[in-house]
Order: C-alpha cells, then structure tokens, then sequence
C-alpha cells in the first residue's frame, strides 16, 4: 500500500521533466525583486521611452503604476506621450501591417513576455545584442538568433562584436571545440565523415563605448525586466500575500477539523 | 416541527435527508483513498461557481477572448484570484478524480453489485475529458488552438467520413471564431450535465451501498448497531461520522490546493503552459504541442502507435480503446476476492505496474517523440492494455487470501 502511494505521489514529478526548449544559449540570472518599486518605476521610464514605439502592453493600463507608487500627474507627465488618458491601455499607434513589412513581422506585445518567455531570457536578451553586418539592422542576438528588432539600447551599452569559437560535431554531440576554425577544419578533414564544423558565438568585445557603464547598463535591462516582470502578473505580490494567510487559516481549520472528527468517532469501535 | 411536517406532506426532505445522510449507512473502515469521492463534488462544486463568474466577464470571440481573459487577470476585482481558483481547479479535479479511481482499482469498487457504478463513474469521467477539452480552447492562446486543432484532426483520421466529421466539429474549415462559440456553450452545458451524472452516481451509489478496504459486503454481515436494528453491524450513518470526517479531508485537501493556487498557480507550466500567454495564431505552429497533463497518458498511446495504410487512424482507435476497455473491468477481473488486501502478489503486482505506467504515459506524452521515447511510449501501450487483457487469467490464477466476516480497523 505505502509503495503505491508513492508511485501515485510520483505522478507529480514529471514537472521538473517541462523546463524544455528554449535557446540554447545559458541564461543569465536576473536577480529581479518585484516588491522594489523605484526599479519598476525606473523600467515603466524606459520601457515608453524605448519600447513602446513598436511594442504594446495592450492588456495593461497606464494607472496600473499606481500601484507602484506613482500619482496620476506623475504618470501623465512621465509615462504619456500620445494624448492617452491614465485608465487607457497601453496600445501603440504602428498598424501590424507598418511592422511586418520594417521588421519582417510584426513588433509582439510584450505584455505577457514575462510569462511567456521567462525573467533570466528577457534580461539576458537585453544583454546579448552584437554587431553583424549580414542582418538588416546590423545585429543580431544570441538569445533570439536573426531577431528582427534593432539594438535598441546600443546608444547606451555601447557596440558589441561577437568573439566565436568552433565546434566539431558528430551528430548532435560536440567532440571537439577549437579557438580558430582552421585547426577545426584540420580535424574534420583528418577524421573525416560524418563530422561538420560549427561557428559559435563565444563571448563579445566592445567595439564602442556607450553612455553607460556596463554595470549601468546592466541595472537598465534588470529595470526593465522587473518593469515586464511585473505587468505581466501585476497580482502576483497580492496573490503571495494572500496566500500566506489563506494557508494559515487553513492550516488551524483543519486542526480544529481534526479535532471534530477525533471527539465525533469516541464512540466507534 | 410543524413546519417540517408541512413541508414533508408536501416534499419526501425528511425522508431523503433520512436515507442518503443520517440513515445512510456507511462502512466504518473508510480510509483516507475514501475522501476522494467528496473531494471531487468539491472541486465539480468550485469548478461551476468560479466558471460562472468567469463567464460574466469572458468573451467567447476570436477577436476579443485573450483579451477578455487578461480583462479578469487584471481589472476585475480578485479576478485573478476566481481564474486561478477554475484553472488550478482543472487539474485538482482529475488528480482528485484519478485518485478516486484508483480507489476503486485498489478495493474491488468496480465488482458485482457495484458494475453500473463504476460504468456511471466512467461516464462522467469521459464528460469530465469532453469539458475540460472544450474550456481548454477558451483562453484562445497558442496552445489552447493549436491543441484543440490537434485533437479534432484526430476524428480526421476516421475513414470516410471523417474529414466532414472534422468540419462538422469544428464549424470551419480550420479553429476558427465559429469553434470557439460553439466550445464555449458546450463548455457551459457540460458541467450541469456532470452534476446529473454524479447525481445518478450517488443514487447508484445508495442502492448498492458503499464498498470498503476490505471488499466486504457489510449488508450481508450481521445487523443491528446502535442506532437501528435493521442496519449493517459494522455500518454507521453517514451523518455525522463522514460528513465531519470529509470537513477534515476538505481542509487537507485545501491546503494542497491553496499552495499551489497562491505560490506555483502555473505549476511549471503544467497546469498554465507558457506558450499559452500569446494569442493564438494560426500561422504560427508552436515548436512542441503538448495536451495538458491530465490527457497525456492517452495522448501518448495515440502517439505509440504508428500510421498504417497512411493512416493515424489506428492509433486513434487505440487511444478510445485505451478508455473504452475501463468500461469491462468488472467483467475482466475473475479473482474470488475484492480487495487488494486479500488478492494474491501477482494482482499487487499487476497493479503497481499500471499505476507506475500510467505515470509513465503521462510523463512521455508531455514530451517532444523521439524514437527511444516512442519505443518506450510502445512497451508501456502494450503494458497499459495487458493489465486490463490478462486480468481474467492472471486474477484466477493467483493466491488469494481468505476474507474475514466482519470489517476490520
């Protein structure tokens, strides 16, 4: 009996099994906090002054940094550009078809990115712009390969090139990784069939300096991502919160529940 | 009590309070596997009133449905709170429910007299797949379409008819606006039609009277308790006993239910998965679709079984035979004795396999196929089904222990 109770518990572990797909660059940590409302505030200041041209949060309304702390002047002051009234929601005036034929598809609304994608992709996206003079807007980015969006942020971090490295790979195993593609191309032409050489990017080095530091700029994607962090589950604090006196109500409910039932069956035998 | 006489001239209340609560008698050996039944009203109960007020603010149009859905999220007063309570809902309902099947498997609920019980129960099961697969496109996110277009290409494959079967279903050529109207109605239906179904279940239940650990049947024990002469021995009334015993096993559940409803409402994205945050797209295929957790055990047969003649066809067959072959359990199984606690090591351990394979199944179906998977996918079909298949040898061969008179603690 204890064995099949354990199996039947087991039919919750596959949860750790979903974490698949995704790219396949490491993701680095973003290390948000969603209680701390000057970086929510500071991410909502760059997020309409840097994404909200071609990127909505239509499901989101302007008030809702309200609840971070921020009055109803303050919001129209710092936050509206386009005449939007506090309780309008955040849509953009770019017609998807203006989108699809600059960008090849259409700017996503970013909303639900936090959700959809995850905290750590979103900050290292940010993060992993570099130079490629092959792509439309001259970059491209290792988080998201042969995105359509310009480097937004490049007059402050700067420009990055790529450093690469060079895989040998037998399948979808790497058997060998090199610094120059030369010595891999030897190895692949020694051993021969079935193996292939594959450019990876492995790094970047500035090419230009920006605005900021780098330790600046990094405060500037974590801002922003704890600002999309945050509208994509504004309730989520509340929900916690909540939820801590929920379980404690019910953990006492279920003694005295207990108790009940204990005083109930005495008298059964 | 006047007043109660005036309503009992009128309306049998007394009587039915009488027969189904306080004169219900239960077997006293219930464990904990008997909280499950009333867990599931619970959550059918929860599931109905959170819908219906979903539904006062959900928009069933392909134009305005995700919209309406982050509307509840964000700008209804503790409509976060009321969706998280029908989506996490969702998935504590089949857990709920698979547990209280396997009750069943494990003390022999399923035997005469009880056949037409367990054949209600499957009913209800099989509405239960049919609602939550209807209010799964609702959301109108990428997986939410591309998992229904999954699914209704499965009546595609019928042959002959089944492409116009599939047109007829869906309302359009593709998932459209017209499927998601008509999803949405069913969706609404079903549920009354659920709680009809468990009403008939719990009549059913009350003629037969309830099984136990021990697989005995208490009405033919000796009579006479102490609140009647005429009543089982080892039976007690349902009213107070259960019922305060069910309030404690509600709070239990409760507890499970609000950690995960209040800290982890996606689950890892088992019971919200993350592709589902972006609007539907028909021109968009995500990478991987997968069937939320509760249907992959059958999704994975479907998948194990390989197209013939061109055809998905036998794999679809395969996946309704997987359900349909529950419904001739109490027929399969030939052992002399009810519960697993008197059944012989060859039933203990025919049971533990297909409790470990239905995980398996479900693991597998939750993931991308590759051959070693679809392999594996295929050893545990064949698993699945022998159970069920080699149930009328394997329960008369086995060594059974003898069954005591009466209930024991």
């Amino acid at each position: 009996m204890k064995k099949l109770i354990a199996v039947l518990a087991m039919m919750l572990v596959p949860v750790a099994g979903l974490a698949a797909g995704g790219p396949a660059v490491p993701l680095e940590k973003a290390n948000i906090d969603l209680t701390n409302e000057a970086a929510i505030q500071r991410g909502a200041k760059y997020f309409v002054n840097y994404c909200l041209g071609c990127h909505s949060t239509q499901y989101a309304r302007y008030q809702l940094m309200k609840n971070v702390g921020l009055s109803e002047s303050q919001i129209k002051e710092n936050l509206i550009f386009d005449g939007s009234k506090v309780g309008d929601l955040m849509k953009i005036a770019m017609p998807s078809e203006y989108g699809a034929e600059a960008f090849g598809a259409p700017a996503p609304d970013l909303t639900l990115e936090g959700r959809l994608r995850s905290e750590d992709w979103i900050y290292t996206y940010l993060k992993s712009f570099y130079a490629d003079p092959t792509r439309s807007f001259g970059v491209n980015n290792t988080v998201f390969p042969n995105v359509g969006m310009p480097n937004i942020l490049w007059e402050l971090e700067g420009l990055k090139e790529a450093a690469y490295k060079y895989e040998v790979h037998e399948g979808a195993h790497t058997v060998a990784t090199f610094e120059s593609e030369a010595e891999a191309q030897a190895m692949v032409r020694e051993k021969g069939e079935g193996l292939k050489v594959v450019k990876v990017v492995d790094g970047f080095n500035k090419i230009s300096e920006g605005t900021l530091t780098e330790a600046e700029f990094d405060q500037v994607a974590r801002d922003l991502t704890t600002y999309l962090a945050y509208v994509a589950e504004p309730s989520k604090l509340e929900r916690q919160r909540l939820g801590v006196w929920v379980l404690l109500f019910l953990v006492i409910f279920t003694v005295l529940a207990y108790m009940m039932k204990k005083e109930w069956w005495k008298d059964v035998h | 009590m006047s007043f109660m006489n005036w309503i009992d001239e009128r309306y049998p209340l007394t009587k039915v309070w009488n027969e189904h609560l306080a004169q219900y008698y239960a077997p006293k050996n219930f464990n904990s596997w008997y909280f499950f039944g009333s867990l599931a009203l619970l959550a059918l109960v929860n599931q109905i009133v959170t819908g219906v007020w979903l539904a006062m603010a959900y928009k069933p149009d392909a134009e305005l449905a995700f919209a309406s859905v982050e509307y509840i999220m964000r700008d209804m007063d503790y409509g976060w709170l009321i969706r998280y309570m029908h989506s996490t809902g969702a998935s504590a309902f089949f857990i709920v429910v698979y547990l209280h099947m396997f009750r069943g498997l494990m003390y022999g609920s399923y035997r005469k007299p009880r056949e037409l019980l367990w054949i209600i129960g499957l009913v209800i099961y099989l509405a239960m797949m049919a609602t939550a697969f209807f209010g799964y496109l609702l959301p109108w996110g990428q997986m939410s379409y591309w998992g229904a277009q999954v699914i209704v290409n499965l009546f595609a494959a019928v042959p002959i008819v089944g492409e116009d079967l599939s047109v007829w279903i869906r309302g359009d050529f593709v998932i459209s606006d017209a499927t998601l109207n008509r999803f949405f109605a069913l969706h609404f239906l079903l549920p009354f039609v659920l709680a009809a179904l468990v009403f008939i279940h719990i009549v059913a239940l009350h003629k037969v009277g309830s099984n136990n650990p021990d697989g005995i049947e208490i009405k033919k024990g000796p009579k006479g308790n102490r609140w009647s002469d005429s009543a089982p021995a080892d039976g007690i009334p349902f009213h107070p006993y259960y019922s305060v015993k069910d309030i404690f096993g509600v709070g239990m559940f409760l507890i499970f239910f609000c950690a995960v409803l209040f800290f982890a409402p996606a689950m890892g994205g088992l019971f919200l998965e993350a592709p589902n945050f972006e609007p539907a797209n028909p021109l968009k295929t995500p990478e991987h679709i997968a069937p939320v957790w509760y249907f992959t055990p059958f999704y994975a047969m479907l998948r194990a079984i390989p197209p013939m003649f061109n055809s998905q066809f036998p794999g679809v067959v395969v996946m309704f035979a997987s359900i349909l072959i529950m419904f001739f359990l109490p027929w399969l199984d030939r052992s002399p004795v009810k519960s697993v606690r008197y059944k012989g090591p060859i039933f203990k351990f025919a049971l533990g396999i297909f409790a470990v394979t239905f995980v398996v199944l479900a693991y597998l179906g939750l993931q991308s196929s590759t051959p070693t998977k679809t392999l594996l996918a295929q050893i545990f079909t064949g698993l699945y089904f022998a159970f069920f298949l080699l149930m009328p040898w394997y329960s008369t061969i086995d060594r059974t222990k003898p069954v005591p008179e009466r209930v024991t603690q």
